[in-house]
């Protein structure tokens, strides 16, 4: 998880700072899936007091490994803070979030579906899960 | 208590709450909305993700 990705604090990829993560919404009508392989402002939301782009993921932990030699195991990672979107204003309905790696050409990460919504003068709040094997944002196993 | 509006700030004893949450499998998510004569004002809302049914981590680039 620390390729073409450097979570956390203890990067691999011939440097020695973690990438920058943002996380930006995407409108119900939007097509971000799969097959998404970087960031686009195609069918991003709009609105009072968010940035095109979105905001930036608190990255502060290194992502982590059941195994750590050459076994089978699971390598995980979840940001270390939940995503607050302050005092916004997002008038048409948004169920997805992108994660992306600013670092790297804006490279997709993950993403994450959830009920639609909308927000008025209000905070938008994703709570980032418990950072195990069984329940990080982040799980890929590993060979 | 004051609360963040579209007429700016207002205390909450103006205003009309309405709450609702939702909770599957997916996510637990509750809101809150309030209201001034009728008119939303203010909503916000929070998302605990559960699962991630659906995640694209680009395999290649994390190889």
């Amino acid at each position: 998880m620390t390729a073409t990705h450097n979570f956390g604090t203890a990067p691999t990829r011939g440097t020695s700072t973690a990438d920058t993560f943002k996380a930006a919404l995407y409108v119900t009508t939007a097509t971000v899936n799969a097959a998404t392989t970087a960031y686009s402002a195609t069918n991003e939301v709009s609105g009072t007091g968010y940035t095109a782009g979105g905001i930036t993921v608190t990255n502060a932990t290194a992502p982590s490994s059941t195994n750590s030699s050459a076994t089978a195991g699971v390598g995980y990672w979840t940001p270390s803070a939940n995503l607050v979107y302050s005092t916004v204003t997002l008038s048409t309905a948004f169920d997805t979030v992108l994660i992306y790696n600013s670092s790297q050409s804006n490279a997709a990460v993950s993403v994450h579906t959830f009920g639609a919504q909308t927000i008025t003068a209000g905070t938008f709040t994703l709570t980032m899960p418990s950072n195990t094997t069984s329940s990080a944002l982040l799980r890929l196993s590993t060979t | 208590m004051i609360i963040t509006t579209t007429k700016g700030d207002m205390d909450h004893s103006l205003l009309e709450k309405k709450e609702g949450s939702i909770d599957n499998d997916i996510e637990s998510t509750t809101w809150v909305e309030y209201y001034h004569e009728g008119e939303l004002v203010h909503r916000s809302a929070h998302v605990t993700l559960k699962t991630s049914p659906f995640i694209d981590l680009v395999a290649a680039s994390m190889a």
